[in-house]
């Protein structure tokens, strides 16, 4: 069915009551994510909307609640030390949403990460979602800040780098009748936890993904990087879009992450990695769903 | 965030880093009294050198003149003749484009008798997640050449970020340049001082090209930063206001300026299609797509997720203020965003600039058929579009 979370997957949240966490923590609830506790230091005691414990730490949130995953919606000042926090407790998997946090501080969480239980997705990152068979995609998991509705159940797996592009692509999946596994969002930093092929890698391991959708962009060599171990292992259909290709060099797109530097992280460069492995590339972002869908066939 | 040579050099300084005795000036009378005192004090040649934030100003020729962007200079005259000649004018390099840039401030410097020229930087590698320090003899050169064309002459030094760069490391590397006898611990010093400055100041790049062996005092040989480059993180800048003083807002694109006033992310581009977009994958995507149906994207507008009416009136605004804009696409998926609210501030900002260019509109997402309904009976000739591909299809027609 998915990989990494499911309808029945127990999420705390640290940041709950910030105005960015509190927003999106009420449209996961109302999506049917099991959001069990919030963590906001100084809060402790407190509920969130009447239904959700407020805990001061997260292994006081694990200990009461059982949660395996976190989601952190705090400032970027503040978010290198929640997201320690939570592999300090032990926790499967922190999903960090704050942009513009310090690409030393994420150095240095990396760092301390390496060799832990804990796996980090984000930061910069729109989150993952698990599509469950309700009516808009509810009854599945929802962690992050994707609009739930416009997915559906099915069994594609997408990855992608961006927020709104990835939107963009399940959009024209669902619209095409085409089911999604689990869509995840790695996000455009620089410095992140999960790269396209540990996503990729999961989902070959994934009984219930026939099929990848990859989304990746300028700058950084993770598609690159994708691709070397696709041409070698590949035994799914892949199809990938690349954005950018109309950047200017040494400019960063938005995307803390989207810069081509000294001719390196070029958009014609993923792409001919990507087709050297096999995969299908979509040649226009209108066409990123058509150019699954005739994979499938 | 980047700073000037002069800026970087301070940073240096303070950091144990040796860098060339000098200050930097923004007057001709200024530059002029710092070489005189510099002669006075038995120094044999000076430098000029032009501060703007761009390289090969070595090469590069103040427009209108036959004058350098760095003069080596042997009188207290000609140094002040340089200054007068670069201050104000403005310097053609092969990174500037054919516009150039206004030379507001020079740095003078004592030259160096140079005997060797090397590299050295600090940057952070996006594969390993950690900073990585590269040293080459090939000092002075276009580094990126040298790793084309000679990749065996970079040597890379991986640092663990708990650890920081360990003096063993530094005297690795120094022994890999080649360098002997007492220039070792000068090289040390220098190493774990580049160090530290890229790690305390939270920069991306520190850069010494070249790091020269010169002539030092009492004739022995030692070593100086002859050269450097500095990029800051913006993400860090908040927890150093010291740092963010030095911002040279007057090397930044006016228009880029505006933007950022008003959290937007927004980069001029040479075409004639305007566009505004929701996030910044997406905004790459909608310039790919004008490219790829024909047309020239003006630039990279992302309004970020949840921007406000303001926010798309000011972007409406700095899109416009691009005298080679013929047409505008709008292209917004409402995610957290609505479309309805998006809707309400493109009709607001139509109406306040009073546009007369075409303007392609195309949404999807939440409250969708509210926003296009708004947009549809707001009596304005907007051009809405049902997909990507359309959008960029009517856009690229309306402009030729």
């Amino acid at each position: 069915m998915s990989i990494l979370v499911e309808a029945s997957t127990r999420v705390l949240v640290q940041g709950i009551t910030g105005k960015t966490g509190a927003f999106h923590t009420k449209q996961c609830l109302d999506y049917g994510t099991r959001i069990v506790a919030g963590v906001t230091p100084g809060k402790g005691g407190e509920t969130f909307e009447g239904r959700v414990p407020i805990f001061d730490t997260v292994p006081e949130a694990v200990a009461a609640t059982g949660a395996t995953v976190s989601v952190i919606y705090v400032p970027p000042a503040f978010a290198a030390d929640a997201i320690l926090e939570s592999a300090d407790a032990g926790l499967d998997l922190a999903v960090c949403i704050t942009e513009g946090i310090p690409v030393r501080d994420m150095v240095r969480v990396r760092r301390a990460m390496a060799g832990r239980k804990t796996l980090l997705l984000g930061p910069n990152c729109p989150g993952l979602i698990t599509p469950g068979p309700g009516p808009n995609s509810t009854g599945g998991c929802k962690i992050g800040i994707m609009p739930g509705y416009i997915h559906r159940a099915g069994r594609v797996g997408v990855v992608s780098r961006s927020g709104t592009l990835t939107y963009e692509a399940v959009w024209q999946l669902t619209s095409l009748g085409i089911g999604q596994s689990t869509c995840i969002g790695i996000g455009g930093d620089p410095v992140a936890g999960f790269s396209h092929l540990d996503v990729v890698k999961r989902f070959h391991e994934d009984p219930n993904t026939d099929a990848i959708l990859m989304i990746g962009e300028i700058g950084g060599a993770g598609e690159e990087e994708a691709a070397a171990w696709l041409k070698a292992n590949r035994k799914k259909p892949v199809a990938a879009f690349i954005a950018g290709v109309t950047a200017p060099p040494g400019r960063r797109m938005g995307h803390a992450g989207a810069i081509i530097t000294g001719g390196k992280g070029t958009a014609p460069a993923k792409i001919a990695a990507l087709q050297e492995a096999g995969v299908a590339i979509a040649p226009n972002p209108s066409e990123m769903g058509r150019t699954l869908a005739a994979l499938l066939k | 965030m980047n700073l000037h040579e002069y800026q970087a050099k301070e940073i240096l300084r303070k950091f144990g880093a040796p860098v060339p005795r000098g200050a930097s000036a923004a007057s001709v009378d200024e530059a002029a009294a710092i070489a005189e005192r510099m002669f006075a004090d038995g120094v044999g040649a000076v430098v000029v050198k032009a501060q703007i934030h761009a390289g090969g100003r070595g090469k590069g020729v103040i427009e209108g003149s036959d004058q350098r962007g760095v003069q080596v200079c042997g009188d207290a005259a000609t140094a002040r003749r340089a200054a007068s000649r670069m201050l104000g004018g403005c310097l053609v390099t092969k990174q500037t484009g054919p516009e150039g840039r206004v030379v507001r401030r020079v740095l003078v410097e004592a030259a160096s008798k140079i005997s060797r020229e090397l590299y050295l930087a600090v940057l952070l590698d996006r594969g390993t997640g950690r900073p990585v320090m590269m040293g080459s003899p090939a000092g002075g050169m276009d580094i990126e050449e040298v790793a084309a064309e000679t990749p065996e002459k970079i040597i890379r030094v991986d640092v663990d970020p708990l650890l920081g760069l360990q003096a063993f490391q530094a005297r690795r590397l120094a022994a890999a340049l080649a360098l002997r006898g007492e220039l070792i611990p000068q090289a040390v010093q220098a190493m774990l001082g580049l160090y530290r400055v890229f790690w305390e100041c939270d920069a991306s790049l520190v850069e010494v090209n070249p790091l020269v062996v010169a002539e030092g005092e009492g004739g022995k040989p030692a070593i100086i930063a002859l050269d450097a480059k500095m990029n800051l993180d913006a993400n860090a800048l908040f927890r150093h206001p010291d740092l963010l003083a030095w911002r040279d807002l007057g090397e930044e694109a006016p228009l880029e300026v505006e933007a950022s006033k008003f959290h937007l992310n927004y980069i001029k581009l040479d075409g004639n299609i305007a566009c505004m977009v929701n996030g910044a994958g997406l905004a790459m995507a909608t310039m790919d797509i004008i490219k790829h149906s024909g047309g020239s994207p003006a630039n990279f507008l992302d309004v970020g997720g949840g921007a406000n009416r303001d926010q798309v009136a000011a972007a409406f605004r700095i899109i416009l203020a691009d005298p080679h804009v013929k047409g505008i696409l709008v292209n917004i998926f409402g995610g957290i965003m609505k479309c309805d609210v998006i809707a309400e501030g493109i009709l607001a900002a139509v109406k306040e600039t009073g546009l007369k260019l075409p303007l392609v509109i195309r949404l999807e997402g939440t409250n969708v058929e509210a926003g296009r309904r708004l947009l549809a009976q707001s009596g304005l000739s907007l051009l809405a579009a049902d997909s990507l591909a359309d959008a960029a299809k009517k856009v690229v027609a309306a402009v030729q």
